[in-house]
């Protein structure tokens, strides 16, 4: 067998199409179920939460109106590229979440598997939830749902990979674009995907990923003024800490989606999609032919 | 030039008010247990209408209980028994239309001619509605067997008394909840004849309870830990606190907050038909409306012909009784609204907008103002920016499309906003563009029991009306 010394990666954030390291220089030891050294990871800071922001929202507009088809292809081929990378991915998620091999594997593949459900949502979710509403007037009067704008995760703790995508992938599949804050103890599936992301299509700045201390990246996110929403999954182990965010939130009433048990391995709901959608309703008066002093 | 009216008015001997009313708590008018009352008023004439028992805390937890002992039995009743209840209240308010009309008309001091046309069809028609989901809530879209939440606090204001409370009630009914309800200070009065029309529908007692008072009864209501849903139509400032309250609670949360709506005048736009649009957006209900199109939006080329026509026509607003059927513009509701009105128009002349408001006489009592117009108006302006709430029209210019559109969304609001144009592509590409809940092309105001209705950003979340309005009160 070879002796050859592998080559190490540096794992770095994801903000705007790019891979930037922390504005701050900092990192943090990331470690496996035994406490091994894995790498050193990006120790995010509040600026770099800003960044995020700043080109999650400067995304915003052209990936809400991408045509619903369009983004269905890129959450596919987001799929295409994760299934390639299948072994980093087991032998990440083995790592970080001290799985077998043969358990990580399972995690992988229903994670490349939420990927195609929600790919297959983009260009659905509007007839599901959106319609013609029969209104007792001379007037078309339609409901459609829209992204809500810019939203901030905070990812489940322990699920790392599946978890990521449970939350992630509903928030872009709908046109919202995403600032990811990873698993604290395991971020290095989250900052890999960044990578698959990167090559799929998807625009620079729909989703940005940053890794460090959830409570400390999640603050300044809570309180931004241009966030729209926030997605406190990960802050689930922490009571006091969800609802400091929440309560930080309500300065530009955010939409909040409170941590709540989930089951990932389960095929989800529409739920969290529906949280971050707006509904717009338009009124369009009809008239009548030929009627006297119609609108027609 | 206007034209000479005889007066015209409604008698207001169809309705009969008592000279004091309890809270309405289990099925029953009682006493607030600290035995305070206060007055509400006509704000057209200041005179008094009735004393009302004001709910305190301990009241609000009575109130609660009752609610909680009778939402074992309600939730459970069969749909199609919830909604026979919700039919019969629809059909009782149609028989008592024209009594609910002029005591709306008495309370609020709006003209007779919109609480009689507009209100009163709504509020009937919007339980007619929600009392047919009641039996059909498993084809909603919500899931096999969607659970209601139990006890909705629900706090509302007092530009649309009633119709706030059949948005509130309706929904909240058939879907298996409990409500406690907090009317405004200033609007006691319809909430309270709503509990007399339980009364006569029979409705088990407990189901509704009217607890009427003023800020810190809503604030112990949304607070009260024995609440799982909370729904709230008002202020932003007050959405946020409410906000704040629920944050770390299982409480669901709606609300329905203001907005500085914009509405958008092509230069191709029917010039007669858009003022008259213009008109009902902003002095609907003297502009006291959540979705107003308070911010015209004109396309430079026509700004003048626009504004002289529009000039002409408000010459031609009648404004006085509101119970005179010809009235277009009623009383505002209350002396602190006619003060913060007042005090934002006084702030924009100060800040070098152009004020105009046609002849006018203002009646010697009660609580008036003028419909005013201001131009020159930029979007720094806190005229352009802030909610009034009153009779008060910025107008503010553009030259493109992108223009408008970039004009209209910058503001933290995201309520409502008009289109007025002739190309359908353009009607289109632009509603796509606001980010506004409700958008009117060529139209304005427009309100249906099937038609969702709700804000983007700051003008709150969650949706009222139609098959979305459902999904606020069930657990999901």
């Amino acid at each position: 067998m070879s002796d050859r010394l592998s080559v190490l990666k540096t794992y770095k954030l994801y903000v705007g199409g790019k891979f930037p390291r922390s504005e701050s220089g900092r990192v943090y030891e990331v470690t496996d179920s035994k406490a091994k050294w894995l790498a050193n990871a990006p120790l995010s800071s509040r600026k770099d939460a800003r960044d995020a922001v700043v080109a999650a929202r400067k995304a915003f507009g052209a990936w809400s109106g991408a045509t619903a088809y369009n983004r269905g292809q890129i959450l596919y081929r987001v799929a295409e590229m994760l299934e390639g990378r299948r072994d980093q991915f087991v032998r990440e998620v083995a790592d970080a979440e001290g799985l077998s091999k043969s358990k990580a594997a399972v995690v992988v593949d229903a994670t490349v598997d939420r990927w195609v459900w929600y790919a297959g949502w983009t260009d659905k979710i509007a007839q599901v939830v959106g319609g013609g509403n029969p209104v007792a007037g001379p007037y078309f009067n339609l409901s459609s749902p829209e992204p809500t704008g810019v939203v901030a995760i905070l990812a489940p703790q322990e699920s790392s990979f599946l978890g990521l995508v449970s939350v992630l992938a509903p928030v872009i599949a709908t046109g919202n674009t995403a600032v990811v804050v990873a698993s604290e103890k395991s971020p290095l599936p989250a900052l890999s995907l960044a990578e698959v992301l990167a090559t799929s299509d998807l625009p620079g700045g729909v989703v940005n990923v940053l890794s460090g201390r959830t409570a400390e990246i999640a603050t300044p996110l809570a309180a931004h003024q241009d966030v729209n929403a926030i997605d406190l999954a990960g802050a689930d182990t922490d009571d006091g800490l969800a609802k400091e965010l929440e309560i930080a939130a309500t300065d530009n009433l955010k939409r909040v989606l409170r941590p709540q048990p989930v089951d990932y391995t389960e095929t989800p709901g529409i739920d969290r999609m529906t949280a971050f959608l707006e509904t717009k309703t338009v009124w369009h008066p009809t008239g009548s032919l030929g009627a006297s002093g119609s609108s027609y | 030039m206007a034209f000479e009216y005889a007066p015209a008015p409604e008698s207001r001997s169809i309705v009969d008010i008592a000279p004091s009313y309890g809270l309405f708590i289990d099925g029953e008018f009682v006493e607030a247990a600290d035995g305070k009352v206060f007055k509400t008023v006509s704000p057209s004439t200041e005179e008094v209408l009735s004393e009302v028992g004001q709910a305190g805390a301990e009241d609000v937890d009575r109130a609660v209980k009752a609610a909680r002992k009778a939402f074992e039995k309600w939730s459970a009743l069969p749909g199609s028994e919830r909604a026979k209840y919700l039919f019969r209240i629809a059909r009782i308010i149609q028989e008592r239309a024209r009594e609910l009309a002029v005591l709306e008309t008495l309370d609020n001091g709006k003209p007779i001619k919109e609480t009689r046309d507009a209100d009163l069809p709504l509020v009937a028609a919007h339980f007619f509605y929600y009392a047919g989901w009641a039996d059909k809530l498993e084809h909603a879209g919500f899931g096999a067997a969607p659970r209601p939440l139990g006890v909705a606090g629900q706090v509302i204001p007092w530009n649309f008394p009633l119709l706030m409370l059949a948005w509130k009630i309706a929904p909240a009914l058939a879907t298996g909840n409990t409500v406690v309800l907090k009317p405004a200070e200033t609007t006691p009065l319809s909430a309270l004849f709503f509990a007399d029309i339980c009364r006569q529908a029979g409705l088990p007692k407990g189901v509704v309870n009217i607890l009427p008072g003023y800020g810190d009864t809503g604030a112990s209501l949304v607070a009260h830990p024995d609440v799982n849903k909370v729904a709230f139509t008002g202020s932003t400032a007050v959405g946020k606190e409410i906000a704040k309250t629920v944050a770390g609670t299982r409480k669901k949360l709606t609300l329905e907050l203001g907005g500085k709506g914009a509405n958008i005048v092509f230069d191709d736009a029917p010039i007669d038909q858009a003022v008259e649009g213009i008109v009902n957006g902003i002095f609907f209900n003297q502009g006291q409306v959540c979705c107003a199109g308070s911010r015209l939006l004109v396309q430079e080329s026509v700004q003048e012909e626009l504004l002289d026509a529009l000039k002409r026509r408000l010459s031609t607003l009648r404004l006085g009784d509101p119970l005179d059927k010809n009235t277009d513009i009623g009383a505002i509701n209350s002396a602190e609204q006619l003060s913060r009105i007042s005090s934002l128009v006084e702030q924009g002349e100060a800040e070098g907008a152009e004020r105009w408001s046609p002849a006018c006489e203002l009646p010697s009592s009660g609580y008036w103002f003028a419909p005013t117009l201001f131009t020159n108006v930029t979007q720094a302006h806190r005229i352009a920016r802030d909610e009034i709430f009153g009779p008060v029209l910025s107008v503010l210019s553009f030259r493109t499309p992108d223009e408008a559109v970039a004009k209209a969304n910058n503001t933290p609001y995201g309520l409502s906003a008009g289109i007025w144009t002739e190309k359908g592509s353009r009607i289109l590409a632009v509603a796509n563009k606001l980010r506004a809940g409700v958008i009117w092309s060529n139209t304005f105001n427009k309100f249906d029991p099937t038609s969702p209705f709700g804000g983007y950003k700051e003008s709150g979340f969650g949706r009222e009306g139609g098959r979305h309005g459902l999904e606020a009160y069930l657990d999901v």
